[in-house]
């Protein structure tokens, strides 16, 4: 049987930015009638792809073409106009104006100049019964759920006569039922004959409505797959890879499970959980222990550590800290506790940008002596520059804007804030995404060296090579649940997968 | 440390400048402006009014730049203005003159202040209101406050010890300079060399990471409200005691506008952060300059909003880097950026 033509067909794509290949020689297509998905972890090149396909980005080299022909918008507003609509992420629409509004925002039916209300919300109600969403369309839209919002977003997508539909992370936001609502539209609108692009990091979610995925890694196309072919593990296999064994040379100097499940707890959770956070856990993490997380983005792995630091505070469940109850209100509490948290996002979370690297350096041991009793200049300038010097940050200039720096030595600096604090818990969220192998490989050293002086580490990285290296023990989450915890004895990076793709409770 | 230093001059650069300019201009258009004389042991001369009366707004401005550095605003000072001196004249008419009441008045009137700030410091930083609404509350609460303990009269006073504040000499300048001068000493001797600045500055230039990095954000931000508040209440002081009377209806009327103005040209954001208490006091000095200068020169007084106007607007397109590479031409309107170009913000896909 003849393939039909695809509505999209994207080859040789080739995008590059200052110091990234994005995406490197990228295939992609999508037929009319079917739910795509496009499938890779954070930094695999999903974003970029789909800026390029909806003009946002144009392309250092490659072909897009639309039904047949060739295309190269120049902005989003041009791909619009030539039937591909994007429903991003986060909901772009004004929470303050009602559903109708918001669905013709800006092709609003007009006389004279005047807007024609009835029209509009006449064309709005249409739109939305198609995705049988039957609403108020005069009410505020922030009145609406989420779901509805998200639906909304949708249906003014469709209003411009959309063949392509490109949905971004659209569920990443609703509960299991909203999901279903969503889904459902999905596979209508398929039915209707649209080319769907969904992106997700939900494996199930996936797996229910898409027909055809496409994989991504580091920029590279991986491969197209048919759903039926794959199964929930080859998928985040592939998604994940095998990394290059950087770290063989890891001398083995932390000290070994035994030791560690002999030293006292230092830390012990119970029950410990948030709404919409990380359902309840119990968690031990001994003196001079590495516990690794390992899960899926969005399976909880940062909202778990948030919650141990005090970034968040649980509504369910108690810690104790050396056996004592205590309550992780605030991250002060957590640093008063001798706990760090180095924090995912580096630049919203970590860095106060305009500040210099010294500055930014003793922020959290400054908090902690209080305004009153400030470190000398002297002072700073030693701990800046003993951690310049220790962790190779560059430029070596403790007066530099941390701003100014790449993404490997801002890194450092959260880093070098967090050790001067002499915690006795480190937690560190992705503390290796997006930095060079270099930094890489001495985070990961100095992790080691960390853990036989005596401090605990939780580990939190999407590279499951990088966690099993360095962990005593692994635990793994899943939607939002830790769904098993193993002792780092003869464990293969599959057998997390597994527990990863399947919730398989080990 | 010389990159830091290059980095202020840089900073306050233009406004020094744009001061500079002004003063020339007076002086060409009037060569006696520069002119000081000492009469009974008290200087006098254009110079020393400029000093002088902007004594209270240089008060204001530096409460106002700690403020703006947290990314917050202080509506409220012009009616703390009203309020301290309505307080105090009041308790000074009603009162047998004596320096120990001109203290008690004082002590009350700048005991109220801090009251004052420590209500905007709670509705910012424990409610969360953002500061533009939350001090205009008081700003428009305040005025009527005023008008309450003034009985909606002028109040005015005739007390030595009292108006010395305001028009007082010691060591041969005006006693008003001395305190303006005393304040921006200690406060920026607080700032520096306690941590609080650095605190308040990553605070302004992340909140959130600032939380994270355990900083009790709620506490400081409190604390410069309270601050502002009391500042503003000094300057109360001296302004009505200048005129002898509180006016709770004029007294520091639009002086939260020359403030934040102030605190703009000095060189600090209005989104949080670096801060200079240094430029804050240039900028009162720049706006105080103007009113002398519209004065001196004779400009007809329907004009002076206009000429006050374009000079500030002259002092922020010089400050404003896009402007600046426009004035310089194209060949250097892309300088070569040590670090990598940012990618494209999202861009929303709009109709």
């Amino acid at each position: 049987m003849p393939e039909p033509q695809p509505m999209v067909r994207m080859s040789g794509i080739r995008k590059e930015f200052p110091g990234v290949l994005a995406l490197d020689d990228v295939a992609f297509r999508m037929f009319p009638g079917e739910v795509h998905a496009l499938m890779g972890e954070n930094g695999a090149g999903k974003s970029t792809l789909i800026k390029v396909l909806t003009g946002v980005y144009g392309v250092d080299a490659g072909t897009i073409e639309l039904n047949g022909g060739a295309v190269a918008f120049s902005g989003p507003g041009e791909a619009q106009q030539a039937g591909v609509s994007t429903v991003y992420q986060e909901v772009n629409l004004c929470p303050n104006l009602s559903v109708a509004e918001n669905v013709c925002l800006g092709r609003e039916p007009r006389r004279f100049g005047r807007i024609q209300w009835g029209p509009m919300r006449r064309r709005a109600e249409e739109l939305l019964a198609r995705l049988d969403v039957h609403v108020d369309v005069s009410a505020e839209l922030s009145t609406c759920s989420i779901a509805v919002q998200q639906l909304v977003a949708i249906a003014r997508a469709l209003d411009v006569d959309a063949r392509v539909l490109v949905l971004d992370e659209p569920t990443s936001s609703l509960d299991t039922g909203e999901v279903e609502q969503l889904l459902k539209v999905v596979r209508s609108l398929r039915e209707q004959g649209l080319a769907i692009l969904f992106v997700s990091h939900f494996i199930d979610q996936v797996f229910a409505v898409a027909d055809r995925m496409t994989v991504l890694r580091n920029g590279k196309l991986i491969g197209e797959y048919r759903t039926a072919d794959i199964t929930p593990v080859e998928l985040v296999t592939k998604m994940i890879g095998k990394e290059l064994r950087v770290l063989e040379t890891l001398e083995d100097s932390g000290p070994t499970r035994a030791e560690v499940a002999g030293a006292p707890v230092l830390l012990s959770a119970e029950d410990l959980g948030r709404k919409g956070g990380v359902e309840p856990f119990s968690l031990d993490v001994h003196a001079g222990e590495v516990v690794g997380l390992a899960g899926l983005l969005g399976s909880g792995r940062t909202e778990l550590a948030r919650l141990l630091f005090g970034a968040d505070h649980a509504d369910s469940g108690s810690v104790r800290v050396d056996g004592e109850l205590t309550n992780l209100r605030t991250p002060r509490a957590g640093l008063d506790h001798r706990i760090a948290f180095l924090s995912e996002n580096r630049k919203s979370e970590g860095l106060v940008e305009e500040l210099t690297v010294r500055e930014n350096i003793v922020l959290a041991l400054q908090a902690s002596r209080g305004w009153a009793r400030p470190l000398s200049r002297r002072r700073q300038d030693e701990i800046a520059r003993k951690y310049i010097e220790t962790l190779d940050i560059r430029p070596a200039d403790p007066e530099a804007l941390v701003g100014n720096l790449s993404g490997g030595n801002q890194q450092k600096v959260l880093l070098a804030r967090w050790l001067i604090t002499e915690p006795r818990l480190l937690i560190l969220d992705e503390p290796t995404r997006g930095i060079d192998i270099g930094a890489k490989t001495e985070i990961q050293r100095l992790v080691t060296q960390l853990s036989a002086d005596g401090m605990a580490v939780v580990y939190i990285s999407a590279e499951l090579e990088e966690v099993l290296r360095l962990s005593h023990r692994v635990v793994v989450l899943r939607d939002r649940k830790v769904v098993a915890q193993r002792e780092n004895q003869g464990l293969t990076a599959d057998d997390v997968m597994a527990t990863m793709a399947e919730g398989v409770q080990a | 440390m010389t990159a830091l230093t290059g980095l202020t001059k840089h900073r306050l650069f233009w406004p020094v400048v744009a001061l500079l300019v002004l003063l020339l201009g007076d002086l060409i258009a009037s060569p006696s402006f520069f002119k000081i004389e000492l009469r009974d042991g008290h200087l006098y001369g254009n110079l020393v009014d400029i000093l002088k009366n902007g004594a209270p707004l240089i008060l204001i401005a530096i409460g106002m730049t700690l403020v703006i550095a947290t990314r917050g605003i202080d509506l409220s000072v012009g009616s703390v203005v009203a309020i301290s001196g309505a307080l105090a004249c009041l308790w000074v008419s009603d009162n047998p003159d004596g320096v120990g009441t001109t203290l008690v008045a004082f002590g009350l009137a700048l005991g109220l202040s801090l009251l004052l700030g420590v209500w905007n410091g709670w509705l910012v930083a424990v409610l969360g209101i953002q500061p533009i609404i939350a001090t205009l509350i008081l700003m428009v609460a305040g005025r009527g406050i005023a008008q309450l303990i003034s009985g909606g009269q002028i109040i005015t006073v005739n007390s030595h010890s009292f108006e010395w504040i305001g028009s007082g000499f010691l060591f041969t300048l005006p006693g008003a300079i001395l305190i303006a001068l005393a304040v921006f000493v200690l406060a920026s001797l607080l700032v520096r060399r306690s941590a609080l600045g650095l605190l308040v500055e990553a605070v302004g230039g992340n909140p959130e990471a600032s939380r994270l990095a355990g900083l009790r954000s709620a506490r400081l931000t409190w604390l410069v409200y309270v601050f502002c508040a009391l500042c503003a209440g000094i300057a109360g002081l001296m302004i009505s005691a200048n005129v002898h009377s509180a006016d709770a209806n004029h007294a520091g009327l639009f002086i939260e506008l020359d403030a934040i103005l102030a605190v703009v040209v000095g060189g600090t954001q209005l989104t949080g952060g670096r801060f200079s208490l240094g430029g804050a006091v240039i900028g009162a000095l720049l706006i105080q300059t103007l009113t002398t200068t519209v004065y001196a020169l004779g400009i007809p007084p329907e004009a002076i909003m206009l000429f006050k106007a374009v000079v500030v607007l002259a002092v922020c397109l010089l400050q404003s880097p896009a402007f600046r590479r426009k004035l310089r031409g194209r060949q250097r309107a892309h300088p070569v950026s040590p670090e990598p170009a940012p990618a494209p913000e999202k861009v929303e896909v709009g109709a």
